[in-house]
């Protein structure tokens, strides 16, 4: 994995013009099958509720971006306010633990030979493969008293992520030299004050890549606030229950859509190379 | 890296064998950084997981549970639409992984050739795999409606009468699937463009000395240099298809009657439902799935790329 570094195919002089008419046809293609279907939601999200039920790819004859945010906003007692701030403390904190346990882990298990290692290594691969056991969850969170509180969400979170991090992390360290471990002994470090001072600045562009990767996936995710935190909205959950609620009502149905699509599209932008490194790594073999 | 992972997962002899543990007092890379996450992840993932099993075998309401045998493996297997569910996730599973990495691949080869707008293409084909299945579901339910949706209105324009899409109980499944290709197809893209990249341009060159096409080219370089490639693609899109229930709950929630209801979404009716047993035995049917075909198909094609 750590041989992603693409040899510039670009640097090459003779090579022949770009094929413009594939180009274009790329293009437009695309264009239709993956821009398409956003315009029709930014358009209907923008109109009156009566035009809006036609479901006509159409710019809007009124457009009413303020009422119908307002209107999404306030209803149910600010219901996707509250969404918002149970996603946002869903996914910082989750993360938050993730990236830290997961590189502690990852960094002894990279580091340390033992015979412990195979065992760890298969732990490791059947969270990533194996569904996780829905109902039997349950019982161990009630049990905890940690059911329908957002902490044992939380630890839930952690506990199936936590897989995926640990191989990114461990992949990293493996190209962090010893020395510097060696290095930092020498001068009187120990474990902890190695890791945290010395290692873990160091492994900044691959957490840049888990924090993204998986604050996305966590705060698209449905399944497990629906079956671990029932009653309490987040935002996916407020997007469902808007869509029966709101069956008539496609401007504001795709308004919500769209806002809860924010977030995501932020961290697309700002870190769009992390999160193709993050989600590509295993294609290349090393 | 996931090929390097289960090769020292299934060879321990390998890993064991230098073992120079215990060498010295204190080894900087203590075994207490395991601690926590060991903690987390063996009673929410390990501990359920084992539990499952037991479970399955009883009736069971949370706070009780009186042990039936299979009785439930039993019930789940003569329920019609219990086993609608388990052959529609099969489905679901190779017609997704299939078509994205057809698809994937194609889009790379695309994506990596002589064309303009390399970077719009590829921001364009991946952005949906940020989006969550929620939100695509939704949106599609409103396109695909059969009379009023976008994409039955734009066939009609050219001619062609659309089909029912998900209210077409022989269609839903297949509908759904589509979406799930819509919107995971950029990654399996990712994938393939970075498979595609680090082969070296020098085997491009001599194949073009000795007279090759594009077309043989593809076939007899491309194809088989991008193997790590095709394997994360299908792993990753059969793991990710076999488990799926965002996607399928947000635009059909297994209907019509049950034509499209998979595995996960059983586990979620019968939990529903209160027969936390029969929703558990549905867990471990899922669970013996994916881990029946995907451990297997990993053995199988990383053993295949050593060979090469």
């Amino acid at each position: 994995m750590t041989a992603v570094t693409a040899p510039a195919p670009a640097v090459r002089h003779r090579k022949p013009r770009p094929n413009y008419v594939l180009s274009l046809l790329a293009i437009i293609v695309s264009f239709v099958i993956f821009v398409v279907p956003f315009l029709f939601m930014i358009v209907n999200a923008l109109k009156t509720r009566q035009d809006a039920s036609d479901l006509q790819f159409s710019w809007p004859a009124q457009v009413r971006f303020v009422e119908n945010f307002q209107e999404v906003i306030t209803s149910r007692d600010y219901m996707l306010i509250i969404a918002f701030i149970n996603s946002a403390i869903l996914t910082v904190a989750s993360v938050a633990i993730l990236v830290v346990l997961s590189a502690m882990v990852a960094y002894v298990l990279q580091r340390r030979r033992s015979r412990w290692n195979p065992l760890i290594n298969f732990l490791v691969l059947s969270g990533l493969i194996m569904p996780p056991a829905v109902v039997p969850t349950i019982w161990v969170l009630q049990g905890l008293g940690l059911f329908r509180t957002m902490p044992g969400l939380i630890l839930v979170e952690v506990a199936f992520g936590v897989s995926f991090c640990i191989l990114l992390f461990r992949a990293f360290i493996s190209s962090i030299p010893r020395d510097i471990d060696e290095a930092a002994t020498i001068d009187g470090a120990g474990s902890v004050r190695l890791f945290f001072r010395v290692i873990f600045p160091l492994l900044r562009p691959v957490a840049i890549t888990v924090i993204v990767v998986q604050a996305v996936n966590i705060f698209n995710d449905f399944q497990h606030p629906l079956y671990f935190l029932p009653g309490e909205p987040t935002v996916q959950l407020t997007v469902y229950n808007f869509s029966s609620q709101f069956s008539s009502q496609y401007n504001l149905l795709f308004m919500d859509i769209l806002l809860i699509t924010i977030p995501p599209l932020i961290m697309f932008l700002i870190f769009n190379r992390q999160i193709v490194a993050g989600m590509t790594a295993g294609g290349v073999k090393g | 890296m996931a090929t390097t992972t289960v090769n020292r997962g299934t060879t321990p002899s390998v890993a064991t064998a230098p073992a120079p543990r215990g060498a010295r007092m204190r080894s900087p890379y203590p075994y207490w950084f395991y601690l926590p996450t060991a903690v987390i992840y063996g009673t929410l993932f390990l501990l359920p997981t084992f539990a499952a099993f037991y479970f399955s075998l009883t009736r069971w309401s949370i706070f009780e549970s009186k042990f039936i045998g299979f009785g439930n493996f039993i019930s789940f297997f003569q329920e019609p639409a219990l086993v609608k569910g388990l052959t529609n996730t099969l489905i679901y599973g190779v017609v997704t992984s299939g078509l994205k990495v057809v698809l994937g691949m194609l889009l790379a080869v695309l994506l990596t050739s002589r064309i303009v707008a390399r970077g719009y293409l590829r921001s364009v084909v991946f952005f949906p795999v940020l989006l969550s299945g929620i939100g695509v579901g939704i949106m599609f339910q409103v396109l695909m409606n059969p009379d009023r949706g976008l994409i039955n209105k734009s066939l009609a324009l050219i001619g062609v009468d659309g089909p029912a899409w998900l209210t077409d109980p022989q269609l839903a499944l297949l509908s759904v699937a589509l979406v799930d290709v819509w919107k995971g197809v950029g990654l399996a893209t990712l994938i393939y463009i970075a498979g595609i990249v680090s082969i070296p341009q020098e085997y491009f060159e001599a194949a073009k000395v000795d007279g090759a096409g594009p077309s043989s080219s593809f076939w007899h370089i491309i194809l088989p240099l991008a193997r790590p490639a095709t394997v994360t693609v299908i792993i990753l899109s059969l793991i990710g298809g076999l488990r799926s229930f965002d996607l399928i709950w947000a635009t059909t929630r297994g209907g019509p009657g049950f034509s499209s209801d998979v595995i996960a979404s059983v586990i979620y009716k019968q939990y529903q439902a209160g027969f936390y047993g029969l929703s558990t035995a549905g867990n471990v049917i899922l669970f013996l799935l994916v881990t029946g075909i995907v451990l297997p198909l990993f053995w199988f094609l990383s053993r295949k790329e050593v060979d090469l």
